[in-house]
């Protein structure tokens, strides 16, 4: 360990600048918006660490990453050990260190953040990883001899590869379905390009693959076979649900089905899963932004990854209608703030009551009402109420509606033993992410409803480790009773 | 990959394939369809799937050329591929023992309809079916059809080939004994047959072709308006009473993408040739 710089020093040493396009720039192209640390800035911020006894990062962090041990192999240049200490508890770093709500998690509870700006944790994960992953050396680790056990996985989001990954090491053979023709769920259909570029998770796929997982596109279980199917004729000891939580919602205001409504996930999907951000040389069209005024609804990464693309497909205004003020949006900081600066327009405490539309049924506004927050409802949070008298229409030809998904249901309904919430969520064991069926395991967004990329991941791993222990022993005993 | 195994021209823009994609042929139920794309540049398009050979592995879609997507399709043959597909999608059509019903299919519908008629034959009732086509020489799959039903009605536009007139004109003389009415075709036929049908209170399906992006519920862009209610074509129908049906909604939304389209087409058009290399070229590597 060679940080010599006495604590008091370090509180002072600002925070090192994540370099990125400039904002005119890249409002208008699908390019990267963060560039990445140079080795010389990450061993200076992580010069910074002040190497807590009793690290809070790691304690706010919900795979426990050990950030003071990376950090440590960061200023001793050992960057490639500083991925290994990473990789213990989180398999897809390069992921997690752009997209990590960092503020609420590692960084939110950094100790330096009492005097000074947080350690940049996010930043760092990304450089080692980033490093990694250029000079080509993902660790690959070797998998345990053969066991001769079948494991399925359904659904190939962050939860589905992360159990694939420790699945085959554990040395069973693993496949997962995907109802897409692409891998990665949200990373790939969702998360935009300038946020997180698709190679990155093409990359992780690759690396998956080498270590033995096999991939199946176009299989949307429930349809082209079902979980009992899996578990039956095909010879799978145990089946693992990601599934997620795609199905989106609306806001049930009149004139939803105006040409020129989009739920978020139709909008980003065409645009990233599709390419039409490159249209005519993809063919999947996406409705011309160019000149044109957009709405976004919400407040989340969501309504921040659509408003954005909106921008870049050239949209003139483009608003963000939101019915909570900014304080309660629960986007990243970084997004809100790198969507101001791209000139994205807020529209806080408004909430959209009609869409109106044209007589050939094309939308033309949308009619919103101004919110005051009132008492706390039961979640904590002031419950925003409609401002009598205040309603404005706002100007528009396309908007977004991006208030929240759902549950993917076409594993439940058809495997009937599988108990799930009310809201159709499954039921899983929170440590061993056991199902009321047995060798049915799920875990990710499927069973949290929408969440994050990290949490996902941390279902994942738990999931192998259960299906390990459920393979070795045969025992089901049961937690969720179905 | 899915291996095209065999491929036939049925009319003139028409296309029948055979596809290899074993899990789907094991699966499909009739009134469901497979979503395609054909290359790694493509869009993703729904195309119902007239039959399948759970022994052979292989499923068959016909095609009709109206866009980019369908005509470039409709360029390959026996020993090409396509790079995806997804199924199988939808909900299966609702057979019930009816009693007497009128299957009517308008243009590439009648593929559509075929496995329905089938399966409601097979369940016991009496069929009828009424093929509608602009001219004789687009007329489709009339043999099947008459394998699948009990007697069948032919209407052209221009007369050259049966009766001459709409296929609701042969409904409004058969409809005094019609217990069930199922209508796939484009979607003012759809429309005409639900208002001919509407007020003898005669259940009537329809299966709606709006804009699919997934197939699985993801995206919403199919959403129809049925009743008051806003479904999802693709994982609530694409069947549905056609009594509830606002075709005025799924006529203007499915109009959307008209510049991008007609775009895609007129480029496609003048690079025949280099799409379809680009699609075989692709292959090869695979
Ligand atoms: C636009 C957007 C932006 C986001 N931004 C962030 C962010 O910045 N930070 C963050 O931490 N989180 C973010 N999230 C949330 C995060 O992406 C999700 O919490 C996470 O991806 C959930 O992972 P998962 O593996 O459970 O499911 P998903 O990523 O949803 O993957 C599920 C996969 O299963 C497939 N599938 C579904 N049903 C079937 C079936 N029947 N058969 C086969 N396959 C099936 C789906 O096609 C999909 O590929 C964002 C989400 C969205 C939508
Ligand atoms: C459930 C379902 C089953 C279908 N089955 C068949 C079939 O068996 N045989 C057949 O020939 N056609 C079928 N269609 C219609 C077929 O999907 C469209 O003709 C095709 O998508 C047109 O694509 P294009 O690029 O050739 O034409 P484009 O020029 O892109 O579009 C022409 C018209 O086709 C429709 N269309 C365009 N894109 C889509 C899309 N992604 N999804 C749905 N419709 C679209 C629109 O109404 C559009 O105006 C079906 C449609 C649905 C929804
Ligand atoms: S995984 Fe996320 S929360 Fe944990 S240390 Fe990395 S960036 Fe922070
Ligand atoms: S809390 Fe901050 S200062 Fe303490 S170990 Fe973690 S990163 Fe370093
Ligand atoms: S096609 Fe996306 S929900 Fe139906």
């Amino acid at each position: 360990m060679s940080n010599t710089i006495p604590n008091k020093e370090r509180m002072k040493l600002p925070r090192q600048h994540m370099p990125e396009i400039a904002a005119d720039v890249r409002a208008r192209n699908f390019e990267e918006v963060n560039l990445g640390f140079e080795a010389n800035a990450a061993i200076i911020e992580s010069l910074r660490c002040l190497a807590c006894k009793t690290p809070t990062c790691t304690r706010s962090c919900p795979v426990g990453v050990d950030v003071k041990e990376f950090l440590a192999r960061i200023i001793d240049k050992d960057y490639l050990g500083a991925a290994a200490v990473i990789r213990r508890d989180n398999a897809l770093p390069a992921i997690t260190g752009r997209v990590c709500p960092q503020e609420d998690q590692c960084e939110g509870d950094c100790l330096v953040a009492k005097r000074n700006e947080s350690v940049a944790i996010g930043h760092l994960e990304r450089f080692v990883a980033d490093y990694e992953r250029k000079t080509g050396q993902i660790g690959i680790p070797e998998n345990a001899p053969s066991t001769a056990k079948k494991v399925a996985i359904v659904g190939s989001g962050p939860a589905g590869l992360s159990a694939a990954g420790d699945l085959v090491q554990q040395g069973h053979k693993v496949r997962v379905f995907e109802a897409l023709h692409e891998l990665g769920g949200v990373l790939v259909y969702g998360i935009p390009e300038f946020r997180l570029p698709k190679d990155i998770v093409r990359q992780e796929v690759d690396v998956l693959r080498k270590r033995g997982v096999e991939f199946e596109t176009n299989v949307i279980v429930g349809k082209t076979v079902t979980v009992d199917e899996l578990l039956g004729e095909e010879g799978y000891d145990a089946v693992f649900v990601a599934t997620g939580a795609g199905l989106p919602q609306f806001l049930g205001v009149p004139g939803e089905n105006l040409n020129g409504v989009y739920s978020a996930n139709e909008f980003l999907t065409r645009v990233n899963l599709m390419r039409a951000y490159r249209f005519p040389d993809y063919d999947e069209p996406v409705y011309d932004c160019r000149g044109k005024d957009v709405v976004v609804v919400g407040g989340g990464n969501t309504a921040m990854d659509a408003v954005r693309t909106a921008r870049r497909l050239g949209a003139r205004n483009a608003y963000l209608v939101y019915r909570r003020g900014e304080e309660e949006m629960p986007a990243r900081k970084e997004e809100v703030k790198h969507a101001k600066e791209e000139g994205i327009e807020f529209r806080m405490l408004t909430n959209p009551v009609e869409l109106i539309g044209d007589e050939r049924g094309w939308l033309t506004g949308v009619r919103c009402v101004r919110m005051e927050l009132g008492e706390p409802g039961a979640d904590g949070r002031r419950k925003p109420v409609p401002v009598a008298g205040s309603e404005f229409v706002i100007d528009a030809s396309l908007v977004i509606v991006a208030v929240g998904t759902s549950a993917n249901p076409l594993v439940q309904s058809t495997t009937p033993d599988l108990k799930t919430t009310k809201k159709n969520y499954i039921e899983a064991d929170p440590e061993t992410l056991r199902t009321s069926k047995k060798g049915v395991f799920a875990g990710g967004d499927i069973v949290t409803g929408g969440a994050t990329v990290i949490l996902a991941m941390g279902a994942g791993r738990k999931a192998a480790k259960g299906i390990g222990e459920y393979l070795s022993s045969g025992a089901w005993p049961l937690t969720v009773n179905g | 990959m899915f291996p095209i195994v065999n491929a036939t021209l049925l009319a003139p823009g028409v296309k029948q394939f055979e596809i290899e994609a074993p899990r789907i042929a094991r699966k499909q139920q009739p009134g469901q369809f497979v979503i395609i794309r054909i290359h790694d540049a493509g869009e993703r398009i729904p195309l119902t799937i007239k039959s399948s050979d759970p022994k052979k592995g292989t499923i068959t879609l016909v095609v009709q050329a109206i866009g980019k997507t369908t005509s470039l399709l409709n360029e390959l043959g026996r020993g090409d591929a396509i790079l995806d597909v997804a199924g199988p999608l939808g909900k299966p059509s609702e057979i019930e023992k009816y009693g007497r019903c009128v299957v009517i299919g308008g243009g590439v519908g009648t593929a559509i309809a075929l496995p329905t008629a089938q399966a409601l034959k097979d369940a016991g009732n009496h069929v009828t079916a009424i093929l509608g086509a602009r001219t004789k020489n687009l007329l489709i799959l009339e043999k099947e059809v008459r394998e699948a039903s009990h007697e069948v009605f032919v209407m052209t536009d221009d007369g050259s080939y049966g009766g001459r007139g709409l296929v609701t004109d042969k409904l409004r003389e058969l409809i005094g004994e019609a217990d069930f009415v199922l209508a796939i075709g484009p979607v003012p036929m759809m429309r005409a047959v639900a208002e001919a049908t509407r007020p003898r209170a005669i259940k009537t399906v329809v299966s709606l072709n709006s804009i699919m992006v997934d197939g699985t519920g993801m995206c919403g862009g199919c959403r129809v308006a049925i009743g008051n209610e806003s479904k999802f074509a693709c994982v609530d129908g694409p069947e549905f009473d056609a009594h509830q049906v606002d075709f005025g909604v799924l006529m203007q939304r499915n109009a959307m993408y008209r510049d991008a389209e007609q775009q895609l087409l007129a480029h496609f058009k003048e690079h025949r040739a280099e799409e379809v290399a680009r699609v075989r070229g692709a292959c090869a590597h695979v």
